[in-house]
Parts: structure tokens; C-alpha cells; sequence
């Protein structure tokens, strides 16, 4: 078990390889269809960002409301893949270093990655309680009234993640699959 | 004849729609510790004990097992001998489910339009498939469906001539595309026969069958059998990070057909096997 403090730089994110179990500490911003979609917008329109992405990670949920006494809701990850057209655009030119969700990326991403050293970690979809209990603290940053889709900025405590695609590319998906297959 | 009052309904919905969602059952329990058993990956043993704890979790603070509490669907058993007083039954319904995604703090995840696309604000309206029975009851049961596993679902109508291997076929090609996008293990609801929209309707209704559960008629059964053998050499595995448990199970429903079809469809259960079940 690796554990990395957020903000991380270059020399962390490619040290990691696809496979590596992490714990995450420190703070991630939460955004997903709608706040991806806007910050890719004010970019191309030349503005700034409302927060500063560099050597932050990005993570893709929707929680459930908070009920009295707690923080947040059920917060697992969702499919990273709706993100795609917009996360190239963040990697390259605000240097997103991670980004945790669950699914397959696209080559276009992939390739960002390489080039900026950007680690792409999974959550276990659908394990909301658990990964909830990790988040100590969520406060919203940016866009709110987009509601569960705003942006949150989470302080987290050992919040558990799986490398899924590191910096050279290499997909835990693809690999582990062949790994087992019998067909 | 006996009188039910849809007012009563009202607060039964609204129990169901939380027990599914925060508690999974006797059954679940025990695929997962088979699952455990059976998995050879150490990731995946590592996913399915974390999946075991978030059930765990989930149940005891009462909260969501996933924040993907779905659009709930509802399957109604109406007993025709029973007369329903106090207003429309489906208002009654999605009152209920109003409720019960408010007080249970679950997400809201309906919209009013597939095109406009605004959020109802509080689940509704739910998708409600309703059948006449024998009988003086009304059953209800909640089975809130989440999108990750419901987008890699689908139909196809197969050439009768394709026969169980042209089933087969589909179902494997289903469950590859599908990866990771299913939460997997999972349950795979399969329908055969009928028509386009019996068969989607069946694969649904298969999901509601109790894991470890076979179907009743023998050539089924072990067409269930052979499908789960084939899905779990695909080697997918939990979360699709390899391994032996792609599915925890596989439900087939059959429904009488036409002499030109074979219909087939699949509908995906993610391993947050959620649904319950009243009788008023
Ligand atoms: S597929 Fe199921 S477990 Fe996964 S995020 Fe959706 S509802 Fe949750």
C-alpha cells in the first residue's frame, strides 16, 4: 500500500505503475458531466479556472445528500469515460496530476498522460459507504448551483484507490484481464 | 373482494425504496462469500472483501450502498380480487417514492425530459410495470435500477436459426463490451422469447430472482449454468481488474414466442443487487 499527500508532483505520478494500490490524503476537487463542461468552456473562452488544478486530482462522483451528522453522502466513483472530451484540455494546459474514477479512458486521454504525467486511479464503483467514510471534510468551491454536480474540495484521509492506467499507459484493465482469461 | 386503500400504499413505498437501497439480502451475503472463496486475483479478493464491508456499512449507518440510488422501478402484483379506494394507485406510488428518496437522503437522479434533461427533484416519476393476478393481494416491489449497468444493456432479435449458441454468443459480446462500466460481479438478467419488449421486461424480471437461485425448468437451468461458466472464463473479474467473478450469477427468464423470432435481451444487475418486496 503506497500513500501520496495531495498537492503531488511530476516525479510521484510517474513513479506510480499501473497495479499499485494508494491511499490518498490531503484534498481532491470533485466534478463530473456539468462542471467538466463548464471549466473546458471558460478555457476556451480565455478565462481562468475557479480553482487551481496543478498537481491536483480530480475525482468524478456524485454523491448522495448528506444526512444530519454526516459529511456526505454514498461517494463512489462514476464513468470516467463522459469526462474524455474535456479531461485532455485540463491535463495539458492546467496540469491536472490525477484523476480517480472508474472505467476505461480514451486513447486521446491516455496520451495526455504520458506526455503532461498525469495517473489515472479507480475507485471501487459502487462501494459509496465505504469510500465515503474516508472524506472528512467537503466544502463547495466552485459552481454552486450546479448542486451535486458543484465542485467540491474534499479533505480526505487514507481514501483508498487503485492505479488503473499509469504515465507510460499501461492499463490495468487490459492487463489484468488477460491475465485470467480462459476463453 | 377486498378493499385496499391506496393512502396505505403510501408509506410501504416509501420503506422499500430506502430498505433497497441501504440493505442487500440473505443471498447477497452468500454470493459474496462464495465469490471471496472462489476468486484467485488478489486485487479482486481485495474488491470483493471492500465490497462486503461497504454492504456492511451501508447497513448499519442506514445509508446508501451506492450513491447511484437509480430510477426506481416497480413491479406491481394486483390480486383482481381487490378494489382500490382513496385515489390512483401510480399518484399513490410516486408519492411514496417522493418520500422515500427525501427522508432516506438518496440521490435524485430523474428527469423530466430525455431532452431537457431538468432534474424532478425528488426521483419521480418511477417506471411502474403493473400485472393482474389471482387473488386478494397487492404485492409491490422496489428495485431501483442505477445507469452504469442499465447503458450496457440491450436486445437483439435473433434468427431463429441461431438458436442457444446464437444466445450465447450475444450474451458473451454483451458482457465483454460491458467491462467495467457494470460495477462488476453482477448479476446478468437474460430474457428469451416473446417480443421486443417482453424479452427487455423478462431479463429485468430475471434480476429479481434470488442469487443461487435456479430457474425452475430444467434446459434453462443449465443454459443459466453454462452462461455463468462462460462469463467467468472471460476473466474480467471484480471492478474488470481480472479475475475468476465477472458475475455472481446469471437469471434466465423464457416467455412462448413466434415461429419467425428469438427474441434475446440482457440487463445488467451491478453487484449492488437492489430490491424489496411488500404485500399489503
Ligand atoms: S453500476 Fe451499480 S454499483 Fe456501479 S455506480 Fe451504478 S448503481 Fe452504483
Amino acid at each position: 500500500m503506497i500513500k501520496i499527500t495531495t498537492p503531488i508532483d511530476e516525479a510521484t505520478a510517474r513513479s506510480l505503475k499501473a497495479g499499485d494500490q494508494v491511499l490518498i490524503n490531503g484534498i481532491i476537487y470533485t466534478g463530473r458531466d456539468a462542471a467538466h463542461k463548464r471549466m473546458f468552456d471558460a478555457l476556451k473562452a480565455g478565462q481562468e479556472l475557479p480553482v487551481d488544478l496543478r498537481d491536483q486530482i480530480i475525482y468524478y462522483v456524485g454523491p448522495c445528500p448528506a444526512k444530519p451528522g454526516q459529511v456526505i453522502g454514498a461517494a463512489g466513483p462514476t464513468t470516467s469515460g463522459r469526462m474524455d472530451a474535456y479531461t485532455p484540455t485540463l491535463i495539458r494546459e492546467k496540469y491536472l496530476r490525477g484523476m480517480i474514477g472508474k472505467g476505461g479512458r480514451s486513447p486521446e486521454v491516455i496520451k495526455a498522460m504520458r506526455d503532461i504525467g498525469t495517473v489515472y486511479f479507480l475507485a471501487i464503483g459502487g462501494a459509496g459507504a465505504l469510500l465515503a467514510q474516508r472524506i472528512k471534510k467537503a466544502t463547495v468551491v466552485a459552481y454552486e448551483d450546479l448542486g451535486p454536480e458543484a465542485i467540491y474540495c474534499l479533505v480526505v484521509e487514507d481514501f483508498p484507490v487503485i492505479v488503473g492506467i499509469d504515465c507510460q499507459g499501461n492499463n490495468l484493465y487490459t492487463i489484468g484481464r488477460s491475465q485470467y482469461r480462459q476463453l | 373482494m377486498k378493499e385496499i386503500n391506496v393512502q396505505d400504499v403510501i408509506p410501504v413505498v416509501e420503506r422499500l425504496c430506502i430498505e433497497s437501497c441501504t440493505l442487500l439480502g440473505e443471498d447477497w451475503w452468500q454470493a459474496i462469500d462464495q465469490a471471496i472463496a472462489r476468486e484467485e486475483s488478489t486485487i479482486g479478493r481485495d474488491i470483493l472483501s471492500q465490497l462486503k464491508e461497504n454492504a456492511r456499512l451501508a447497513a448499519t449507518t442506514s445509508s446508501a450502498i451506492c450513491q447511484d440510488t437509480g430510477i426506481a422501478v416497480i413491479f406491481v402484483e394486483l390480486g383482481q380480487d381487490v378494489r382500490l379506494t382513496g385515489g390512483n394507485l401510480y399518484d399513490a406510488i410516486n408519492e411514496g417514492v417522493r418520500r422515500g428518496y427525501t427522508k432516506g437522503y438518496l440521490r435524485k437522479s430523474v428527469l423530466n425530459d430525455p431532452l431537457i434533461r431538468k432534474n424532478t427533484g425528488d426521483n419521480t416519476p418511477a417506471i411502474i410495470h403493473t400485472h393482474i393476478v389471482n387473488g386478494d393481494f397487492l404485492k409491490i416491489t422496489v428495485a431501483p435500477k442505477g445507469a452504469g449497468s442499465e447503458n450496457v444493456s440491450g436486445v437483439k432479435m435473433l434468427k431463429p436459426s441461431e438458436g442457444v449458441e446464437g444466445i450465447k454468443r450475444y450474451v458473451l459480446q454483451m458482457v465483454e463490451e460491458a467491462g467495467g462500466n457494470t460495477c462488476p460481479p453482477t448479476l446478468v438478467g437474460v430474457g428469451i422469447g416473446g417480443d421486443l419488449e417482453e424479452v427487455a421486461l423478462l431479463a429485468k424480471k430475471a434480476l429479481l430472482r434470488p442469487l443461487l437461485q435456479r430457474h425452475p425448468l430444467p434446459h434453462i437451468a443449465q443454459l443459466e449454468e453454462e452462461l455463468l461458466t462462460m462469463i467467468n472464463k472471460t476473466g474480467i473479474g471484480p471492478q474488470a481488474l481480472g479475475g475468476r467473478i465477472t458475475a455472481l450469477d446469471v437469471h434466465i427468464e423464457v416467455y412462448p414466442t413466434h415461429i419467425a423470432c428469438l427474441p434475446v435481451a440482457v440487463n445488467f444487475q451491478c453487484h449492488a443487487v437492489r430490491h424489496a418486496e411488500a404485500v399489503l
